[in-house]
């Protein structure tokens, strides 16, 4: 319900108001791609690969295209005539829009069927022959590194990102980017230091699953092109588009209504090249909607392994720290460079360390691309520095909570890039996690076959760097407001924060602000709803159009001879200014903070990021010593998100990214057998339900403030994912004294290493 | 394809027919011949709720019902009944517990809250659990979903019935 825009005196910023499109939510009528039906529109259905690596002999659609009903049957030959180079990718132009020459994974698109009839395109997309001369396949991130099975022949850097560029042109390699960071002489230290731990962790591929599946539209007229696409970056879609076809960004119109989740599946390209190019081949409206199955060949997260070796003092200080980290990346980059980097250079943890080495590779395998999945690659490392914190404490026999205390990152002190702490509330977050979890009171441990234990994590985020934002802010001459900006509501709120950020300095009720959804047309540009970046980039460009907005009002005020104090109603300062209702003011603005890259040689900058986010967790734990059963008693998840805006939405935000990572801890994996997904729908692949709720949970967003941030804030999204796989593996340990270094935390594993422990191990099957 | 009929239910109320060929399902043809999108098919294995209707008051999968089952039934989906009226009780606690974020699945939990709801007008923790458990929420807000649920049950017990119980 629209409230009217009567000014407020009541504060907007730190209101726990419901989301602004509530009604629309719950009544089955908030927009998205999902349900967009054009007339004329045609469906694509693809035909995917059925071999981990491989040149293509022969595609035969004959039969496919005998299939009455079907319109026509696409493949890369036919991408060719309208793009000559169809390759994409916003790290690599490594993708092709379909299979050219080879495919690199099972499930790779290698044909599509257009028919305006889904089940038409279906079932002739099953008729589709293709002959495949198969080629050796690599699957491992370590393998990968020295196999002789190479999945692109050559690499193809986007020159988007200067330290890619000499990858250019680099043959028989998997290796994507290697990053390294050396501060101080971690060989050294290590040499010279009283102790010295070891030890190797797991992280599985796994998939976002949201539950609108990717989907994009696209309708070509003469000469321009509209999508509608389920995208966390239409400003990248039309950027990349305008790139393939050789046209002006203002000929290609990208718009994203809400998404059915998104948690970085939908960034970058994934369909919206293919349904422009079908549609600029057909002159019709184009629908590619995937399945469920087709998503797990679409886009993951990175499985990975990560060697950590810590030197130790006799005071439990940690002296040097050596970081190798491996990032499966499948058949395509995606994001992987990324993550390598920019996550790659937290690896050491939160933890002030004098000498630190980092050796940190994205690596291509015959597996289904992977990307960002809430966390950017931070809920792996966290997942691996954290349980090797907890396995020195337990070796040196020191309170675990005490062992981090006393090596923790304070503010002021430079992280490993050499980039000083700021408004990063380690310190504070850890302190509310021992008294949420009653850290010093003496633990109920449980008796006969079902042990407790607890355990804790706490882990840290640099915020991606260099982005954009810009906004808009118009006043009607009503004096109702609205906010133009291209970020993306895919369930963070992120609509419902902009409204209160633009009615905080306009002083107009959150309620009565209406925010135009993404759409190249018409909203400024912003670099993409990713990272956590949004509430703090584009949260500061709407401050910032605002208030230019206010200063425009100001100065018309003044114009009519009003007095320019902002007392005088809007509406009146433009019925006085222009003699009825009519006019507009409009205030702009951008955002981009400052940014040093990294030396290429040392891996160090003074600036890395514009800020810090910082989330830990606590878990009690039952483990059942006969089933391996493990059972969350209580989730504690505390971050600091500087100073809530919506305090309702971001208990939400941390919650449900915990609940998120409880998935991914406990029991989701893609299981491959050959390079062949076994496990590719929700019957198979399971993601947490209310039954894997935690007993208990305690979720606390710290007193803090990002000065920087608008009106103290910073992003939310990822923060309550950082401790979570950590905290239970620490709490296992605790419980029943076996540690697992490798996710998914099944009974299973927990049952082996149990049998194991007792020196009477199960046996392979 | 086999071939199509043509098939009469009440939706929504409302006395309907529709061609429907015998493979479309119960939510293709809501969303094809009557722009009803807020069933929608995620999984299309009847394993995540996103396609909750009812069907002669019970809570069926769209993506796995046959719309040619639905000749001569009573078929209510998430629509029925907002426009010109107010947001049920269930609707109303959803949206004051905040207990969704992209909303894609939440007219089938409001649906299955509500058959809930008719069967154990005072559910306890457990049972809203169990009942819901066949309904999935990636975005995770199943905590504000039993609070949500909660607070529904209070609304209802402390509003006169309606004239229609939903």
């Amino acid at each position: 319900m629209k409230r009217a825009s009567t000014p407020t005196e009541t504060p907007q910023v730190g209101r726990a108001i419901p989301r602004l499109e509530s009604w629309q939510k719950v009544t089955g009528r908030a927009e998205y791609v999902h349900n967009l039906r054009l007339p004329g529109m045609l469906y694509g259905k693809i035909f995917r690969s059925t071999v981990p690596h491989g040149r293509i002999k022969r595609i035969d659609v004959t039969a496919a295209q005998a299939v009455g009903g079907v319109y026509r049957v696409v493949t890369a030959d036919d991408i060719r005539s309208i793009v000559p180079e169809p390759y994409y990718g916003p790290a690599f132009h490594d993708q092709p829009i379909l299979a050219i020459d080879k495919v690199r994974y099972v499930g790779e698109p290698v044909a599509v069927v257009l028919a305006s009839d889904p089940h038409v395109a279906e079932e002739a997309a099953h008729l589709i022959v293709a002959e495949y001369e198969a080629l050796p396949a690599v699957y491992d991130e370590i393998e990968a590194m020295t196999s002789k099975a190479i999945v692109h022949d050559e690499l193809k850097p986007a020159g988007t990102f200067p330290d890619l560029k000499h990858m250019k042109g680099r043959k028989n390699t998997n290796v994507a980017l290697d990053y390294h960071l050396r501060r101080g002489d971690a060989a050294q230290a290590l040499a010279g230091a009283d102790r010295v731990f070891e030890h190797t962790f797991r992280t599985q591929q796994v998939m976002h699953t949201p539950l609108e599946p990717l989907v994009s539209v696209a309708e070509s007229r003469e000469e321009s092109l509209t999508i509608h696409t389920a995208s966390q970056s239409p400003s990248f879609v039309r950027i990349e588009l305008a790139r393939l076809l050789g046209w002006p960004e203002n000929r290609i119109r990208v718009r994203a209504p809400f998404l059915g989740g998104g948690f970085g599946a939908k960034l970058y390209i994934k369909l919206e090249a293919l349904v422009a190019v079908l549609s600029l081949l057909t002159r019709r409206p184009v629908k590619v909607s995937l399945t469920m199955e087709e998503q797990f060949f679409t886009i993951t997260k990175h499985a990975t392994t990560f060697r950590i070796r810590s030197g130790v003092g006799r005071d439990g200080r940690i002296t040097a720290r050596e970081c190798e980290v491996w990032w499966n990346g499948g058949a395509y980059a995606d994001i992987g460079p990324r993550v390598t980097q920019k996550s790659g250079f937290t690896a050491p943890g939160p933890y002030d360390i004098e000498h630190v080495a980092i050796d940190s590779y994205a690596l291509y395998t015959n597996l289904p691309p992977a990307g960002a999945l809430r966390g950017f690659g931070i809920p792996q490392l966290v997942w691996a520095y954290e349980s090797h914190t907890d396995m020195i404490a337990r070796e040196l026999k020191m309170d675990p909570l005490a062992f981090r205390r006393k090596n923790l990152l304070r503010d002021g002190r430079p992280q490993a890039t050499g980039t000083l702490m700021q408004d990063a509330a380690l310190g504070k977050v850890l302190d509310r996690i021992e008294t949420l979890m009653d850290w010093e009171r003496p633990f109920e441990r449980g008796a006969g076959p079902v042990r407790r234990g607890r355990g804790i994590a706490i882990g840290f985020k640099a915020c991606v760097a260099p982005t954009t934002s810009v906004a808009m802010v118009t006043l009607n001459a009503d004096g109702s407001c609205i906010v133009y900006c291209g970020t993306v509501d895919m369930g963070q709120g992120s609509d419902t924060a902009m409204a209160q950020i633009a009615g905080e300095v306009l002083r107009l009720p959150a309620e009565s602000v209406t925010v135009v959804h993404s759409d190249t047309d018409t909203t400024p540009y912003d670099m993409a709803t990713l990272g956590s970046r949004s509430l703090f980039h584009m949260g500061n460009a709407v401050r910032l159009a605002a208030e230019d907005a206010r200063t425009k009002l100001r100065a018309l005020a003044t114009e009519a001879g009003l007095p320019p104090d902002g007392d005088t109603p809007i509406g009146d300062v433009f019925r006085k200014r222009y003699g009825m209702q009519a006019g507009n003011v409009i205030g702009t603005a951008s955002f981009i903070p400052s940014y040093t890259p990294p030396d290429y040689a040392t891996g160090l900058t003074p600036n890395a990021t514009p800020f810090w986010m910082v989330g830990g967790s606590g878990a009690e734990v039952e483990v059942d010593t006969e089933t391996g059963h493990v059972r969350i008693a209580r989730l504690v998840n505390v971050a600091d998100v500087g100073t809530p805006i919506n305090p309702k939405i971001v208990a939400t935000q941390i919650s449900g990214a915990s609940i998120m990572q409880l998935g991914f801890t406990m029991f989701e994996k893609m299981e491959f057998d050959a390079g062949q997904l076994r496990n590719a729908s929700l019957a198979e692949y399971k993601i947490p339900g209310l039954h894997d709720l935690p007993r208990e949970m305690v979720t606390e967003a710290v007193d803090a403030e990002q000065r920087t941030g608008p009106f103290g804030a910073k992003g939310v999204g990822e923060s309550g994912t950082f401790g979570v796989s950590p905290a239970i593996a620490n709490a296992i340990e605790d419980a029943v004294g076996v540690r697992l270094t490798a996710l998914p935390l099944k009974a299973e594993a927990v049952y082996r290493a149990l049998r194991a422990a007792q020196n009477e191990p199960l046996g392979d099957d | 394809m086999a071939e199509a009929r043509t098939i009469r239910f009440r939706l929504n109320g409302e006395a309907v027919s529709a061609h429907v060929g015998a493979h479309e399902n119960l939510v293709e043809v809501l969303a094809g011949q009557f722009g009803l999108g807020g069933a929608r098919e995620s999984c299309g294995q009847g394993l995540c709720g996103c396609c909750t209707v009812l069907v002669d008051g019970r809570a069926v999968s769209g993506c796995l019902y046959l719309a040619a089952f639905a000749d001569g039934a009573e078929v209510t989906t998430v629509e029925h009944a907002a426009p010109g009226e107010g947001l049920d009780a269930v609707q109303e606690a959803f949206v004051e517990a905040g207990a969704f974020q992209c909303g894609f699945c939440t007219p089938g939990f409001v649906l299955m809250t509500r058959q809930l709801l008719a069967e154990h007008p005072d559910p306890d923790e457990d049972e809203i659990r169990h009942y819901l458990s066949g309904n999935l929420c990636r975005c995770a807000a199943y905590p504000e979903i039993i609070e949500a649920v909660k607070l529904a049950a209070k609304k209802r017990r402390m509003q006169p019935r309606t004239k229609e119980e939903r």
